[in-house]
């Protein structure tokens, strides 16, 4: 019988969003109108157009698509290659990448690449596979390799200096081998060292701080950017003025914040990367506290959908991948909005599907989309 | 296919649980953070986000102007280009824009002193200028060269200008930046003002303000004066560019004040004065106008304006001559015998002496085992009140101080003004000493020094001793007593004046109070003094004058002589003998006081008298000295 073209269409767009999980689907849609709503109003009056911002989101879903298709056995077979991959760039970045700002942390092959984003991803798929290797037999001798699999590459990115993408690393790494099942009696001093060290730091920031008190381990930029998180009025002009400037952004906005387009911190340039890692600050001034709920409530269904898809996933590899992709999604917004917010020190984190920035939304929609995978694989291989 | 394990699931399943509890904890922290920023501090960030987003334009109010009493200008405003800079843009390399700036504009040192100084003072607010009165070939240099110096620009600007220079500078004062400290002052005032809309006041009046009176009338006349800057409310960008204006409050201009001072007269005695340093206070006894306040040597208030360099600075102040010191206002002298009619209305008011009586004056009078010399050798012989006046007899008031005792003297003397604050309307007034018995207990320490020995009551009748007054107290004692006891507060300001409609209002206070005195007895006082003019120790100088005045010399002592003969001349200059003066004229219904000193010149009659003698011929008789030159109007 012939099919109608009406018909071809649909059965056409049937197949091509069957899979897609609806739910994530329409949590993203949504971040991603926030996204470009918040853009437009972020933008105006830079250099940045508002196609490119079209282009990324319309990559961003492609490769979420494609993503998608890709069964999760073939990441399980490549993930050992993807991180060794990631490894030798990570090396060559070392030695022979380009300087930029005084870190060392870009490679030109042909396009000027920046490895440590490689890693994001390759850093859970590695391990996941590492433990699916593992599973049933693990000793305590796996969970320090897991350490040492995860230390290298977070090693080598915290040298660039990087040490916003190597944290970020390091978490994806951690909630993959924490989720493994790594023991609570060694989870739980870790914790609770890391409790009183922000404790003492906090009480005794202004000691600590002390111009001429160099710390261990961490650069002096580094150093002033705790410091300055910690007493952001130390230097209003300086380093304090990004934090300073985007709380009065968040705090002027209120409840129901100053309308689409009439942020005045936002427009008079008082937030600095506007449209990109504290675009938050904008979105804050103009939609509000309320505005701020509905975001945080897309991000938890986002994070709450991609946990559950990942608890009833199929095997231990996809299993680890799914958690620790969604953990991601999730550090990503709690580190953002806590730095914008002056909770956190300031690291270049972007906050997902709502930052301009082509890499991240890539990256995010590859993460969105394996969960997808995942999701769409899971009867397949149960039955 | 891979089995599931049970329990490894159970575990991971339990793992996702915490996951899920650790991220809502996480989220609900994001959300009390927001609440906090959002809802409690709301108040807080919207004040900051506008004083972000608003910046104040000060537009400066043109400035009074001093008018003297008959509408000639001494303190006036003028227009002129000046090179800003921006106080936040300069902050970092000063030195560096201001060597390039300095290739296409002349930039003196001292240009540059100023600039940093105001620029510390200032603490980033608002721009500085580095030069002013750029010429026309500067400007265009400056215009083709602007894109190279952003922050930097051109602006008109209005200067103070004292177009007489030296003229009356210790009564008229000057401008000069605010300072932090003015500015801090300000703000207190504006603070403990009971102003109805205190943040209007803040927030619009301070930024405007770039100048202010530092002392003389522009400092005690600066509320009238200064008028209200006005401002433009301008949104700006965080870089400090202007995107719109939001609204708009014009200045309105400070008040005219109208001086009581006839300039013209001040001129003549400051010109009289040459070299010699002192002071001189004319008064109107009727009103209390002052017509004449003149402090020599004087300085030019024009090099304060924009700051004044430190070698002009230097010189100012480490001379001997001490020219910023006001001398009628702050500089006390003893009267000397100028005292003496005061004394002798002291003794017909207290019943203590009749004009006729009289006493027999050896030449000296002893008392305990001192003796007190008169200044006439072998003494004046018969004396009575008239001729004590005339001769300027010591030894009379000797005995006559004697016989009143200190504190009858300190009661009578002190309504006339003496020892006590004028009250004139200018800052800094010194109050002098006029001895009793109570004041010495105050004024020592030691219980030897606060007893008053009665041979300390002696001196104190010719003038000397503790007696010590400003010249302003002296001339306005001579106008309390020329105004027959009716005390008028002096004032150098006459009237405000509008400086749209013209209107003035008269500022001229009403008599403070009445000093209940015999008018027979003021009388004989005034008589006295004419005779001084006519066959007394100013008879030379007021030989041919075309009125009547009334007068009485007087030299002061510097310091004690112990007895020796005084020889002019032999004595270091600073050592010699205060000549002092005290004149009121026409003698029927005086128009004019005087009270004038003449610094180590020696005697009042030879180098004081003929000074005032020349000022009553002007002020009297329109009569102009030779020596003088004509008085010019200011371009």
């Amino acid at each position: 019988m012939e099919k109608s073209p009406v018909k071809r269409i649909q059965m056409l767009l049937f197949s091509f969003f069957a899979g897609l999980d609806r739910q994530l689907g329409f949590i993203l849609l949504g971040l991603s109108a926030v996204g470009f709503f918040t853009f437009l109003s972020a933008s105006q009056n830079t250099p940045v157009q508002i196609a490119d911002e079209l282009r990324n989101l319309a990559l961003s879903f492609a490769v979420m698509w494609l993503a998608s298709r890709i069964p999760p056995k073939w990441l399980e077979i490549s993930a050992a290659w993807i991180y060794g991959l990631g490894i030798v760039l990570l090396v060559a970045v070392a030695v022979f990448g380009l300087i930029k700002k005084g870190a060392r942390r870009w490679l030109n092959i042909g396009v000027v690449i920046q490895p440590s984003e490689i890693m994001k991803i390759a850093m859970p798929l590695m391990l996941a596979w590492y433990f699916q290797k593992r599973e049933g037999i693990q000793k305590v001798w796996d969970y320090a390799v897991a350490m040492i699999i995860l230390a290298i590459p977070v090693f080598l990115i915290a040298r660039q200096p990087d040490l916003g993408t190597a944290l970020l690393v390091f978490a994806a790494g951690l909630y993959v081998i924490i989720l493994a099942g790594l023991p609570w009696k060694w989870i739980l001093p870790f914790v609770a060292v890391g409790a009183i060290g922000i404790f003492l730091i906090i009480i005794f920031g202004g000691t600590i701080c002390a111009h001429d008190i160099a710390w261990p381990f961490v650069h002096n930029y580094q150093k002033h950017r705790i410091c300055t998180l910690l007493d952001p009025s130390s230097d209003p002009l300086g380093k304090g003025f990004h934090t300073i400037q985007s709380m009065i952004a968040i705090g002027s906005g209120g409840f129901f914040g100053k309308g689409w387009f009439q942020g005045t911190q936002a427009h008079l340039e008082f937030i600095p990367e506007k449209h990109t890692d504290f675009v938050f600050a904008v979105f804050s001034e103009e939609f509000g506290l309320l505005g701020n709920l509905v975001l945080i409530a897309l991000f938890f269904a986002l994070i709450k959908r991609g946990l559950t898809i990942s608890a009833s996933a199929p095997n231990l590899f996809t299993r680890l991948l799914g958690a620790a992709v969604t953990l991601i999604f999730f550090t990503y917004a709690f580190v953002n909005i806590g730095m914008v917010s002056g909770l956190l020190p300031v690291v270049g984190v972007p906050l997902p599907f709502i930052s301009y920035g082509g890499t991240a939304l890539v990256t995010l929609g590859f993460g969105a989309g394996i969960l997808m995978s995942i999701h769409r694989h899971r009867r397949l291989v149960q039955s | 296919m891979v089995s599931f394990k049970k329990p490894n699931l159970d575990s991971f399943q339990e793992r996702i649980h915490i996951a899920t509890l650790f991220i809502t904890v996480c989220f609900l922290l994001l959300i009390t953070r927001l609440v906090w920023l959002q809802l409690i501090s709301h108040g807080k960030y919207s004040l900051l986000a506008e004083s972000n987003r608003i910046a104040l334009v000060p537009a400066p109010a043109n400035r009074g102007l001093i008018i003297d009493r008959n509408g000639i200008v001494i303190g006036r405003n003028y227009s002129a280009l000046t090179l800003d800079i921006n106080a936040e843009e300069a902050k970092d390399n000063i030195d560096k824009l201001i060597n390039e700036l300095s290739e296409i504009i002349d930039i003196s040192p001292r240009d540059r002193r100023n600039f940093k100084r105001s620029l510390e003072d200032s603490r980033n607010m608002g721009t500085i200028p580095l030069r002013s009165m750029l010429n026309e070939a500067e400007t265009a240099r400056f215009m083709a060269n602007r894109y190279r110096f952003p922050g930097v620009e051109i602006r008109a600007r209005n200067f103070r200008e004292y177009p007489y220079n030296e003229l009356a500078s210790h009564l008229v004062g000057y401008i000069g930046r605010v300072s932090q400290r003015d500015k801090e002052r300000m703000q207190a005032e504006i603070e403990n003002s009971k102003a109805d809309d205190l943040d209007a006041l803040q927030t619009s009046f301070l930024p405007g303000i770039q100048y202010v009176g530092k002392i003389g009338l522009e400092q005690s006349y600066e509320s009238i004066l200064r008028g209200v800057p006005g401002y433009d409310q301008v949104e700006i960008t965080a870089g400090g560019k202007p995107v719109r204006t939001l609204s708009s409050s014009p200045s309105s201009p400070g008040k005219n004040i109208v001086l009581s001072v006839d300039v013209k007269l001040q001129y003549l005695v400051e010109e009289l004065y040459g070299n010699f340093r002192g002071a001189f206070v004319a008064i109107e006894p009727e009103t209390g106008d002052v017509l004449a306040f003149v402090s020599k040597p004087n300085f030019n208030p024009n090099d304060f304006v924009e700051g004044i360099d430190s070698v002009t600075w230097k010189e100012l102040n480490d001379s001997p001559q001490k020219p910023l010191y006001n001398r009628p206002l702050k500089g006390i002298y003893p009267p000397g015998s100028t005292y003496k009619p005061f004394m002798a209305l002291a003794a017909l008011e207290n019943k203590k002496r009749t004009p006729s009586q009289t006493i027999s004056d050896p030449g000296y009078f002893d008392f305990g085992n001192h003796t007190f010399r008169d200044d006439k050798k072998g003494g004046h012989g018969i004396v009575d009140m008239q001729k004590s006046i005339v001769e300027s007899c010591d030894t009379y008031y000797y005995m006559l101080a004697r016989d009143m005792g200190v504190n009858m003297m300190h009661d009578f003397m002190k309504p006339l003004g003496f020892g006590q604050i004028t009250g004139i309307d200018l800052q800094g007034e010194s109050k002098g000493v006029l001895p009793s018995t109570d004041w010495k207990k105050t004024a020592f320490k030691k219980p030897e020094q606060q007893k008053w020995y009665e041979g300390e009551t002696i001196s104190l009748g010719i003038g000397q001793g503790y007696n010590s007054f400003t010249i302003l107290q002296l001339a306005h004692a001579m106008a309390n007593l020329a105004n027959n006891g009716i005390v008028m507060k002096p004032h150098l300001v006459k009237a405000i004046e509008d400086p749209f409609t013209r209107n003035r209002i008269l500022t001229t206070p009403k008599e403070s109070y009445r000093i209940d005195l015999n008018p027979e007895n003021i009388e004989i006082i005034k008589k006295a003094m004419i005779e001084v003019n006519i066959s007394g120790t100013s008879a030379a100088a007021f030989r041919g004058a075309g009125y009547i005045a009334g007068g009485k010399t007087g030299t002061a002592q510097v310091f004690s002589l112990n007895s020796k003969d005084y020889k002019h001349g032999a004595t270091a200059e600073f050592l010699r003998d205060h000549a002092l003066y005290i004149a009121f004229a026409p003698a029927d219904k005086p128009t004019i006081v005087i009270a004038m000193v003449v610094e180590n010149a020696g005697f009042g009659a030879q180098y004081a008298a003929p000074i005032a003698r020349k000022a009553l011929d002007y002020y009297i008789e329109g009569k102009w000295p030779k020596e003088v030159p004509e008085w010019k109007r200011a371009p």
